[in-house]
């Protein structure tokens, strides 16, 4: 994406214009210049006073070493001190288990819609139960892994069952974003392989797989994204500790939206209040991270197309 | 993905043609076997999941719904359990329908405006970090959006809610509540409208990224302005994109749980009903977290399973809406609505893609 | 190699590493409330384990205290407390999820809903044995207000059933004005905030009114609000309601009232004014009387006490245990840690914290209960 946009440039508008504006267009044109420019700002405004807000109240609490290898064991809400660390790692534990689920399944169900279930009456119930699965609220999500988890067979209540209820809600959005950007792939890339005689399937993995690649990133991250911050699932299926807890299938678990949910009750505190925008900032950063990491990969893997 | 602006032939839009010419490839191989087995695999079991959800709430809600002694549809009343359990969803759809779509008509446009900004107005330095930044925001969990709205934003929305309401409050929809009381519908949209911004801007923005870069050089070839060769190449181009991905943006807020839960105030069950968007509500999603801690039995459990699956439903409509609107003016079979007078012909090329 | 495995297989390889050096240097912070205090006392009545525990929000500030006191005995016991509410809390005990419960009513021996009874799906849960309803902490209820310019409210029950009920809709009622002779009072609506979740605080609160209204009060006692006003989710939420809406009112827990600033009003209970604090939450405690007999130390409070200088409206939260059927280093861990919580030790520790101590009278009571937990 961002390749795509350094490919953009040098067609202005204005160069190219030969037969010269009448006065309406070249209005027309300002004004949808501005109107752009404008929604850009009108945009920008929330989003960076609430980033703002994180990060101005949130900042102090990660530059201390013990945020990142603390626990909050003994900390309450009337103290200072203590971590993020057990957060920190269950929400990883938990998304990247979810993410291992998901990702295989929503890749190769977005290859099935486009490239083998085509216009089939399969496809298209498989479409249906996608937009199905979209609607499904993130508590509804929860309440189902309950049920099958915790009252059909009797398990406890764990991150694993976090992990399964955040597949629900990442599989709509990464099948959907990757079906999206294989459908953009053009024809003449699989047709130009087909003659070649490469095989379909070395054709979808070598081909349209890569050329799509920046857009499937980009849904992967958004899906990511969408379960890391996730809180109704956590609420429901795993208990939050302020131990550390990192064995996904045994006992409660800390994870950062429980954290800012147990505190977010107390903001009047100091301390709490400071650990609520602490612990968004770290959730925030974590995505980043994780989207720094996708994106250097999504770079490194398309260099072999071009 | 880059590499399709330079390599690609022009005008293949989404709508491909179909299936037949795509098995041309050679697929007697095992791995191709494999490969197809794993994808009609995933497919399947995206079915099968979907298929098990439903028809498992369907069995916690059916016994609710039997013993349900008011209109499902029709009551506002909300008292499941007890001797005499009687529910309706009229209030809770109501206020889900109302701040979801007041939430998408602000988001969307300036969604596509920024995507539009990012992609094509933007100096080339500015257009990556904004997008980073953008996608960041996708990031923030809803959670941080509902505390900061509470504390921080909503104050600010008091004098548009006061002129909005001393403007329009001869509509109902617009009448002015009887306190200062700031957890409101309107509220509670404008910030669900913050919330899916990141969304519908990202994958706005990647689809307009790939209009086939034929199809703009043409236009400003042939002297469209830059607006012009957006409103001709770029938007038809991308409408598929834009209403999917305002889809999953409208996914998005009916489901929104933990920002709506913090923010709107819930009416008591005494007052009239208020239909206001400057009075208090509950969705569908804010309703069941709020009593999700107290689904004590199988009853009252069924009766948020109801309310969840009418979410369902409703999501499930808009979604084949969409869909239908963009299978009947995809870029492959409908042209601009208006070819200005610039005197280009897009509807040239589009057609031959048909 | 398919690109996708390649990345998969990258993210998942460089995010291990993280998972890995971080895991390298994850430790529990030193107690910062007693630097002084070393970890060498883990012997003696200390067990090992982790003990898990759900339930009422109304004792959370009193719980985690509780545990972090109790951590630096016994630092070899891991306590989790989930506060997601009583009736969560009692069910995942009867669930076998968590080891006890915290709960604002006693477990109910009536069903509700011709499901089974509270008391008894608890008793199976404890392989047949009776599970424990100790009173543990006991937390006052503030009428919390927000009015430009008042100070000092004072309200009696019949003008509070009054006010949230909605049959006094503004705060220049007269039946405010008799008894706050002389205050600011406003000519603004009355905004009542209520709890919009099920609330062990609201089923006190309205107990409150019904007793004390005389009458004004319409609906029945229940978690759930059958008053006027708007609904905010959890303490927090009304108390952020209020804080941010002039002219409102709410009922919350003491702590939430002075932690966010708050007015809280004095209650008339026919013997004058009376305001909220520690010693006159103690005497209302006083006239509290054990509700049943022998064994169940569940509390009845009297509502509409008229002793002179008791606040009345209190809120009694009970640990909900196994008296037998828990595994053996469960019942040690149960035993170890409520023995800490109903020792005078670790109910001095909530006096600060806004809550009031158990009365030493019921405090032995429940100490004998858990010694008797086998």
């Amino acid at each position: 994406m961002t390749t795509l946009a350094a490919n953009k440039p040098a067609y202005d508008g204005k160069t190219l214009d030969l037969t010269g504006k009448s006065g309406a267009r070249a209005f027309k044109n300002t004004l949808a210049t501005v109107l752009i420019v404008l929604c850009f700002l009108v945009a920008l405004v929330p989003l960076l006073w609430i980033l703002w807000t994180v990060i101005s109240k949130g900042y102090h609490l990660l530059l201390d070493p013990n945020w990142w290898s603390q626990s909050q064991r003994g900390v309450t809400v009337r103290r200072v001190g203590g971590g993020a660390y057990h957060a920190i790692m269950g929400t990883l534990i938990m998304a990247l288990i979810c993410a291992a689920i998901a990702v295989p399944i929503a890749i190769l169900g977005a290859i099935y819609l486009v490239e083998y279930g085509k216009g089939t009456k399969a496809a298209k119930v498989v479409s249906f139960m996608i937009d199905i699965l979209t609607g499904v609220p993130s508590i509804v999500a929860a309440l189902f892994i309950y049920a099958v988890w915790i009252t059909v067979f009797g398990f406890n209540r764990v991150g694993f069952a976090v992990s399964l209820s955040l597949v629900l809600l990442m599989l709509p959005v990464v099948l959907r974003s990757t079906e999206e950007m294989l459908k953009l792939v053009p024809d003449e890339l699989r047709e130009a392989s087909y003659a070649l005689g490469v095989p379909k399937w070395k054709t979808i993995l070598k081909v349209v797989v890569p050329t799509a690649f920046g857009g499937i990133i980009t849904g992967v991250m958004l899906g990511l994204a969408r379960v890391m911050g996730e809180t109704a699932p956590l609420l429901i299926l795993v208990g939050y500790s302020k131990n550390i807890n990192l064995n996904p299938f045994e006992g409660f678990m800390g994870a950062l939206p429980t954290m800012i949910n147990q505190d977010r009750t107390e903001l009047a505190l100091q301390p709490a209040a400071d650990r609520v925008w602490a612990a968004a900032l770290t959730l925030i950063l974590l995505v980043l991270l994780l989207n720094l990491l996708a994106r250097v990969i999504a770079r490194f893997s398309t260099i072999k197309s071009k | 993905m880059s590499s399709t602006d330079g390599t690609a032939p022009p005008d293949r839009p989404t709508d491909r043609s179909t299936g037949p010419k795509l098995d041309l490839g050679p697929v007697g191989h095992l791995g191709d076997r494999l490969f197809a087995g794993l994808a009609r695999g995933s497919g399947g079991l995206v079915v099968a999941i979907v298929a098990f959800v439903g028809i498992f709430l369907l069995a916690l809600a059916i016994p609710a719904l039997a013993d349900n002694n008011s209109s499902f549809l029709f009551s506002r009343i909300w008292e499941p359990g007890g001797e005499t359990p009687r529910f309706g969803i009229a209030a809770l759809f109501y206020t889900t329908l109302v701040s979801s779509i007041i939430a998408m008509v602000i988001a969307v446009p300036i969604a596509v405006g920024v995507a539009l900004f990012t992609t094509y107005y933007s100096p080339k330095r500015l257009a990556a970090p904004v997008s980073h930044a953008i996608d960041l925001l996708a990031a923030v969990p809803s959670i941080i959006y509902g505390l900061w709205a509470i504390i921080f934003f909503a104050p600010i929305l008091r004098p548009v809610i006061d002129g909005l309401s001393s403007a329009l409050g001869w509509l109902p929809l617009f009448e002015k509540p009887a306190t200062d009381n700031l957890g409101v519908v309107f509220t509670a949209s404008v910030v669900l409208a913050i919330m899916i911004l990141p969304v519908v801007t990202a994958i706005s923005r990647e689809i307009f990224a790939q209009t086939p870069i034929t199809h703009r050089e043409g236009a400003l070839a042939l002297g469209a302005t830059r607006w012009e060769m957006i409103r001709m190449a770029v938007l038809p181009y991308g409408r598929s994109g834009v209403v999917s991905a305002s889809m999953l943006g409208l996914g998005r807020a009916l489901g929104e749980t933990v920002a709506v839960l913090i923010i709107l105030s819930v009416p008591n069950g005494n007052d009239p009903w208020d239909s206001s968007i400057f009075a208090g509500g509950e969705t569908f999603a804010s309703k069941i977290a709020n009593n999700a801690a107290e689904f004590d039995s199988p009853e009252k459990t069924g009766a948020y399973i109801a309310a969840g699956l009418v979410l369902f439903v409703v999501t499930f409509l808009v979604n084949s809406a969409a869909r239908l609107i963009v299978a009947r003016s995809g870029p492959g079979n409908r042209r601009p609505r208006r070819n200005r007078r610039a005197g280009t012909n897009p509807a040239q090329t589009e057609g031959a893609a048909t | 190699m398919s690109v996708n495995r390649l990345l998969r297989v990258g993210t998942v390889a460089v995010a291990s590493l993280g998972v890995l050096a971080l895991s390298a240097c994850g430790s529990d912070p030193e107690s910062s409330a007693n630097p002084g205090s070393t970890s060498s006392s883990s012997g003696g009545d200390c067990p090992k384990g982790t003990l898990n525990a759900e339930g009422s929000s109304a004792q959370k500030n009193a719980i985690e205290e509780v545990i972090s006191k109790y951590n630096e005995k016994c630092t070899d016991v891991t306590v989790n407390y989930n506060p997601t509410g009583s009736g969560a809390g009692i069910k995942q005990f009867n669930a076998s999820q968590v080891d006890f419960a915290g709960s604002d009513s006693a477990l109910k021996t009536e069903s509700k809903d011709g499901g089974e009874a509270e008391a008894a799906a608890a008793a199976k849960r404890c392989q047949g044995s009776p599970a424990l309803n100790l009173p543990m902490v006991i937390g006052p209820v503030a009428i919390a207000y927000n009015v430009d310019g008042l100070d000092k409210l004072v309200v009696d029950g019949a003008t509070a059933a009054k006010i949230f009920q909605g049959t006094i809709k503004t705060w220049n009622d007269p039946a405010i004005v008799k008894l706050n002779p002389g205050a600011k009072l406003p000519t603004a609506p009355i905004a009542v905030f209520f709890r919009s979740d099920e609330s062990g605080t609201t089923e006190n609160f309205t107990k409150y009114l019904e007793a004390a209204g005389g009458g004004a009060w319409t609906g029945k006692p229940a978690k759930k609000w059958t008053g006027t006003g708007a609904g905010k989710e959890k303490s927090a939420g009304v108390a952020e309601g209020v804080k941010s809406t002039k002219n409102s009112i709410t009922y919350v827990e003491w702590s939430y009232a002075v932690d966010n600033k708050l007015g809280v009003a004095q209650v008339d209970t026919g013997a004058g004014p009376v305001e909220l604090s520690a010693e006159s939450a103690g005497k209302a405690l006083a006239a509290a009387k054990p509700a049943g007999t022998g064994s169940d130390l569940a509390l009845k409070l009297d509502y509409a006490t008229k002793a002179p200088g008791a606040y009345p409206i209190i809120l009694v939260t009970y640990e909900i245990a196994c008296s037998k059927g828990l595994p053996a280093e469960k019942t040690a861990l149960v035993k170890s840690f409520l023995t800490y919580f109903a020792s005078a030790d670790g109910q001095s520790s909530l006096a600060d914290l806004k809550y009031a101590p158990l009365p030493e009278e019921t405090r032995t009571k429940v100490d004998a209960a858990i010694q008797a937990i086998s």
